[in-house]
Formats: structure tokens, C-alpha cells, sequence
């Protein structure tokens, strides 16, 4: 049996990697894409929309990630669906990420002043159209930093997923610790490529936000 | 297909759900008021500090917020052994969420810092205080007052995150979850029960967060 030398290791952790930027990606556009439907149904004009996905929100954030990819891992499969854990993991935090986006967007959203609505409303616009045309062109300026600096909760969030079996890079440190008994190299080296992938993400958010001057807009 | 519900099956296991309850609530009440004093250390050090602190401090915070709360515990509770620094595995959860909590809080705590007014620096100065004694006695609590909010949620996230301390064996309400659901194969009744667990435990959290917020700040009542 040839040993593991160290480049063995960075070797197949930035292997499994690619899995976890997959992962990320598919959450992230996943997530953005159900966050804008849950954002319009949340500022929207319905009141059980508002109600609907305000309760979406509140449970959301208010129980571990770790739990909801559980229900949807286990709890599916009890319902005869088969459930392998990519699909667990991709749906849980597809769910996950477009709670946070939506809250988040919603800031933005009722960032405008007020003016900007009833000025589209009295051109009678209908509600699609005054966000479509008005106001998200304007709340996606101050949307962007957040929604970057986001991201890296997601990063950080897809680490989860190695507890129901999804081959990302936790879990692949996890099989190459139990190949190699050198948790201390491995578990460091999966450390420094989260941050890598990590980093230029919560920089570029903090960048953005300075050159896009968000603080001292609108006031 | 249908599914038939029976929480009943889950009935003969309930106090090991309130060992788990209570080890959460160890967990994250040890993890978070030496959190927040590790966060306070950190933002005096990045804001006040000696600049040749600074970078090292920067260092510690950025490296923590960007890896996952899983692959530092693995880190500290797997990797540590081999430099010969051995923990249990309650000593190495709440190390895990103390170093997490104390670089949260310290970005969080010296958003505070900074929002003070420099009067009030230069009044404490005009009163022969030294650096140390103006931040401890004027600087600190107005500046903990302002970022509250932010901090108490931070300690709920913090909270949900010490759901990952399962996976080294606390037996924590994820603990005591994954065992139930492995016995009964009542998946869905049992993390049902977990995830309305961690909801309420979340609730009580932030109003303990709001009292305490009362009887640290008493003179003014702007913190919700």
C-alpha cells in the first residue's frame, strides 16, 4: 500500500470541492430565483401572501439548517419519495437560502421612499410592474453587497450537508482522515480552502459596499 | 401513498429530549456569555488596542468567518489531539463555539465601538482616566446597548449552530433526535419535535436576551 503523501490529500479535498461550489451554486441560483417569488408575495398586495411568507421567513430562520435538511433527507423518504442526498441537500438549502434572500431583499425593497410607489402607482402601473420597472431597479443597487456577503453563508452552510452523506469537502475530509489518521493536516487543509473560496467573497462584499456608498445614499 | 402519523411512538423517550434541551442550553449559555467576552476583547484590540495587535486579531476573525462551524470543530476536537492538546467532547463543543461566537461578536461589538461619539473619549481623558478605564466605564455599554439587537441574534445563530455539535458526539437535542429516529424510525414526528424544540428555545433566548438588555441597560429603554 503506497502512503498519503500531503499532496494526496490537497489533492482529493479540492477534488471533492468542486462538489461543494457545485452545490453552492445550485442553492444560490436556486434560492435567488424562489427568494423573488417569496419577496413579491411578501411585499405584495394580498394579505395572506404577506402573512404566508412572513411565516415562510420566521420558520426558516428560526430553526437550525441542520434540522431542515433532516426532514427533508429523512422525512421525505418516509413519505415513499426516494430521496438520495444530493437532492436532500440541494432542496434543503435551496429553501434555506431563499429565506434569508427574501428578508434580505425586503430591507432593500422598503429602502425606497415611498414616493417612488405612489408615483407608479398613480401611472397606473400594476404592482409586477411598479417592481419590475421602479423599484427593483433601484433597491438592486443596495442589494448587491449583502447579497454577496451572503453567499458565504451559503459556502459555509453547504458543510452541512456532509452529515446526511452528500460527498463535499467535509464529509471527503472526513473519509480522507479516516484513510490517513492525519486530522490535523486534513481538517486544516479543508480550513484554508473554504476560505479561499470564502474570502474574496466577504471582501468583495465589504468592497462593494464602500464603492457603491450605500450607507450615505438616499439621505 | 399516505403516511400515518404517531407522535405517541415518540412517548417513552422524552427525557432524553430534556437531557438534550439541557445540554443546548449549557452549550450555548457557556458558549455565549464567554463568546461575547472574547468578542469584547477582540473589538477593544482591533478598534483601541496596540497596533501590533491588530493584525493578529484581523487574522483570527477573518479565518473564522469564512470556514464552516463544522470543519473548525472537527479541527479542534480531531486535529488538536495530535499536537497533543486532548479535549472532551463538551470542553471542545464549547471551545468550538466561543472561538466562533468571539469573532462574530467581535465585528459585531466594534461596530459599536466606532459609532461612539470621540467626545466621549476626550472627556474621559479630561478626567484622568486612562484608555483602559474610558472604555470600560464610558465607552462599553453604550456601545453594547447600540449593537444589542445584532448580538442576541448572533447568539440564536449561534445556538442553531451547536445543532452540529451532534456530530461529535454531545448529546445535544440533534443527539438525542438522530438516536430516537434510529429506534423507532419515526423520522418526521421526531425532528419535527427537534426543529419545534430549537424554535422555542429560540424565542425564550431572545426575550432572556430582551430582560437582560433591561437590567444591563437601565437608564434608557431604546433597546428592543
Amino acid at each position: 500500500m503506497s502512503p498519503f503523501t500531503t499532496w494526496d490529500i490537497l489533492r482529493n479535498l479540492l477534488f471533492a470541492a468542486e462538489w461543494t461550489i457545485l452545490l453552492s451554486l445550485v442553492a444560490f441560483v436556486g434560492g435567488g430565483v424562489l427568494g423573488l417569488l417569496v419577496l413579491f408575495a411578501r411585499t405584495g398586495r394580498g394579505k395572506w401572501g404577506r402573512r404566508g411568507a412572513g411565516l415562510y421567513i420566521e420558520l426558516v430562520q428560526g430553526t437550525p439548517l441542520l434540522m431542515q435538511l433532516f426532514l427533508c433527507f429523512f422525512g421525505l423518504s418516509l413519505l415513499g419519495l426516494n430521496v438520495p442526498p444530493w437532492l436532500a441537500a440541494g432542496l434543503s438549502l435551496t429553501l434555506w437560502t431563499s429565506a434569508f434572500l427574501a428578508e434580505i431583499w425586503r430591507g432593500c425593497v422598503e429602502a425606497i421612499p415611498r414616493g417612488q410607489w405612489e408615483a407608479s402607482s398613480s401611472l397606473a402601473m400594476t404592482y409586477v410592474e411598479q417592481m419590475r420597472h421602479v423599484v427593483l431597479p433601484q433597491a438592486m443597487r443596495i442589494a448587491v453587497p449583502p447579497t454577496v456577503g451572503f453567499s458565504v453563508q451559503v459556502v459555509k452552510g453547504t458543510a452541512l450537508t456532509s452529515i446526511i452523506g452528500f460527498v463535499e469537502l467535509s464529509k471527503a475530509s472526513t473519509m480522507i482522515t479516516n484513510a490517513t489518521f492525519q486530522p490535523f493536516v486534513v481538517y486544516g487543509l479543508a480550513a484554508l480552502i473554504y476560505f479561499a473560496l470564502c474570502w474574496p467573497l466577504s471582501k468583495s462584499s465589504q468592497i462593494l459596499e464602500r464603492k457603491l456608498n450605500v450607507a450615505h445614499r438616499n439621505h | 401513498m399516505t403516511y400515518v402519523f404517531d407522535f405517541g411512538a415518540i412517548a417513552p423517550y422524552v427525557p432524553l429530549f430534556l437531557k438534550g434541551i439541557a445540554i443546548t442550553v449549557e452549550l450555548t449559555v457557556i458558549g455565549g456569555v464567554l463568546g461575547v467576552g472574547v468578542g469584547i476583547a477582540c473589538a477593544w484590540a482591533r478598534s483601541l488596542g496596540p497596533r501590533w495587535l491588530r493584525p493578529p486579531v484581523a487574522l483570527y476573525v477573518e479565518l473564522i468567518r469564512n470556514t464552516p462551524f463544522l470543519i473548525q470543530l472537527f479541527f479542534i476536537f480531531f486535529g488538536l489531539p495530535s499536537l497533543g492538546i486532548s479535549l472532551g467532547e463538551m470542553q471542545a463543543a464549547i471551545l468550538a463555539m466561543v472561538i466562533n461566537l468571539g469573532a462574530y461578536g467581535c465585528e459585531i461589538i466594534r461596530a459599536g465601538i466606532e459609532a461612539t461619539p470621540k467626545g466621549q473619549f476626550e472627556a474621559g481623558a479630561s478626567l484622568a482616566m486612562t484608555r483602559l478605564q474610558t472604555f470600560f466605564h464610558v465607552v462599553l455599554m453604550p456601545a453594547l446597548q447600540r449593537i444589542w439587537p445584532a448580538l442576541s441574534s448572533q447568539i440564536v445563530i449561534v445556538m442553531f449552530g451547536s445543532a452540529v455539535c451532534s456530530q461529535i458526539a454531545v448529546e445535544d437535542i440533534t443527539f438525542a433526535a438522530n438516536f430516537i429516529q434510529s429506534r423507532t424510525f419515526r423520522a418526521f414526528e421526531v425532528y419535527i419535535i427537534a426543529t419545534v424544540l430549537y424554535l422555542v428555545l429560540a424565542l425564550i433566548l431572545r426575550q432572556g436576551m430582551r430582560s437582560l438588555a433591561g437590567l444591563l441597560f437601565p437608564r434608557r429603554r431604546a433597546t428592543r
